[in-house]
């Protein structure tokens, strides 16, 4: 039995609960079983913002990620904040533009991905959040990179179907990245 | 299979409403349940219903209130400190025999509170709330898929009983997404001969009250609902139960608290502790006849719950005190670890309650 912890933190605005969404939608396609919990506190009201995705073979418990498999940090508080939680032998993915630091764990598997730069020097400034989602993807085998236009079709809004270019865009240039 | 869908808890119970026949919502706005009342303000308009966010929960109950008289399928929605405001609707419609369904995403409290996760509204529910003899139906749904059945379970009884149904969630299970399918919903509907829908000069007036100066009415009145509720009490309690075949210990727990449970028994039973789940859907009627069962097998009971421990009254009663009660607990918006859970229940595996 496969079950995957994933927690997604950063600020409010950095589409933190959509990467959350999209990694939910592709297990879905998958055909696995997911849970999406955000945070929804005072925090995300223009702080920092979080979101638990767990995607397993069996029916997800508790849907609150305790010690996740994935940490994906997009900015430094995240960082500090639940590096310590990641098991050991898990993956952490740092937007390294934003954040300075290395990871001093040794005992996890870490993506240093230059993500808000790589999205502004390709116009895509709000999309540093789907590079990374783009690199995970790579990393995960279970849910792949088949199939992502049909997720990223259904979570744009049909009043935005430009969006879908450009979400496939980062995509495409995160999977390609090489750490 | 059937076509799984992704949707928030809240969204859930919305469309759940609108498939069940709700065409009436009233509300007023509050974390952690907005999104209902977001989602009947899109989707009413454009299926001929009513949205109506009131000036206050109070009116918004009272229009409940009135909508239900008239014979409709109506609902509301808040969170902790908003169904406090409501106590007193909620008197009236179990004192006027009307059908209504409240919802109750619950948040930290007393007072304001916080607006973090909580189930310390289950005295509330369950025990009453507004004044006077009553009681109403109280559904706990454990995920977003049960967001959706036990709302349109909700109105199913609440019509066939003619009471208030209320859906007692928690901020978790509202804002988190998982897939649903609404294909199994089986929508029931009731005759309301008692409504008040104009007579047309056909018939005689039908009335909705609540008001008995007589003492000797008022005191039928209250034991014949009583007798409703007996039956409501043999006939309605719903739970499920996980890995109880061979367990010593039983955890009681029910919303999120049993998801965390759950895991926490998966992890107790890899250390060779046989430990299962009783967890109560309806929290009135309240699960009895099960757990004085279980009472006979188990050594003793963990109630995990997200207040200072109001379930755990219950459990005691329902097994009358013939084993130990544990409680694991957390409150004010927290929620008990997996990791605490199992630490509950290797005492209790010890025998320490």
């Amino acid at each position: 039995m496969k079950t995957t912890q994933i927690l997604i933190a950063g600020f409010g605005g950095q589409g933190i609960l959509f990467a959350g969404k999209f990694l939910a939608y592709k297990g879905l396609l998958e055909e696995l079983q997911v849970s999406w919990l955000p945070s929804y506190g005072p925090e995300m009201r223009g702080g920092t913002a979080n979101c638990n995705v767990i995607i397993s073979e069996q029916p997800v418990g508790s849907p609150i990620v305790t010690s996740p498999d994935v940490l994906v940090a997009m900015n430094l508080p995240s960082l500090q904040k639940y590096v310590d939680t990641v098991v050991p032998g898990g993956q952490v993915y740092v937007d390294s533009s934003l954040i300075g630091v290395q990871v001093a764990r040794t005992d996890v598997q870490v993506f240093y991905i230059p993500a808000t730069a790589m999205a502004r020097e390709q116009h895509i400034p709000t999309l540093a959040n789907m590079i990374i989602m783009g690199h995970l993807l790579q990393n995960h085998p279970e849910l792949s990179f088949e199939g992502t236009a049909t997720v990223v079709e259904k979570l744009v809004p049909p009043t935005k179907a430009a969006l879908v270019e450009l979400n496939m865009k980062a995509l495409t240039l995160g999977k390609e990245y090489t750490v | 299979m059937a076509q799984r869908i992704l949707m928030k808890g809240n969204e859930a119970i919305a469309e759940a409403a609108i498939r069940a026949g709700c065409r009436h919502y009233f509300g007023y706005p509050i974390t952690p349940q907005t999104e209902i009342a977001a989602y009947m303000a899109k989707k009413m308009p454009k299926i001929g219903g009513v949205f109506l966010q009131a000036e206050s929960e109070i009116a918004s109950i009272n229009m409940v209130y009135g909508a239900a008289a008239a014979g409709m399928r109506v609902m509301t929605s808040s969170s902790s400190p908003g169904i406090s405001l409501k106590a007193e609707g909620l008197s009236y419609i179990a004192g006027s025999d009307v059908p209504a369904l409240v919802v109750n995403v619950q948040r930290g409290g007393p007072g304001l509170g916080g607006i973090q996760p909580s189930q310390s509204d289950y005295f509330q529910a369950t025990k009453g709330g507004g004044h006077g003899d009553y009681r109403m139906i109280v559904l706990a749904p454990a995920s977003v898929q049960e967001m959706a059945s036990l709302t349109i379970k909700g109105f199913n009884l609440a019509d066939k009983y003619r009471m208030t149904a209320m859906i007692l969630a928690d901020g978790t299970i509202g804002q988190m997404m998982e897939p649903i399918s609404f294909e199994d919903a089986e929508i029931e509907t009731y005759e309301k001969p008692w409504a008040l829908t104009g007579t047309n000069g056909e018939r005689k007036h039908n009335v909705v009250n609540s008001l008995y100066l007589k003492p000797e009415a008022l005191e039928v009145t209250n034991f014949q609902r009583y007798e409703r509720y007996k039956h409501i009490e043999q006939t309605e309690a719903m739970w499920e139960e996980y890995m109880m075949e061979d367990a010593d210990i039983c955890v009681v727990a029910f919303g999120i608290a049993s998801r965390v449970a759950k895991n926490a028994i998966v992890a107790a039973r890899q250390e060779g502790i046989k430990v299962g789940l009783i967890r109560p859907i309806t929290l009135w009627p309240f699960p009895k006849a099960v757990l004085n069962k279980a009472a006979d097998q188990v050594k003793g009971f963990v109630s995990v719950e997200l207040s200072m421990g109001q379930m755990i009254e219950d459990v005691r009663l329902a097994t009358e005190c013939k084993r130990p009660v544990a409680l694991c607990n957390r409150c004010g918006g927290m929620i008990p670890s997996p990791d605490e859970v199992l630490e509950s229940i290797r005492n209790a595996e010890k025998g320490v309650f």
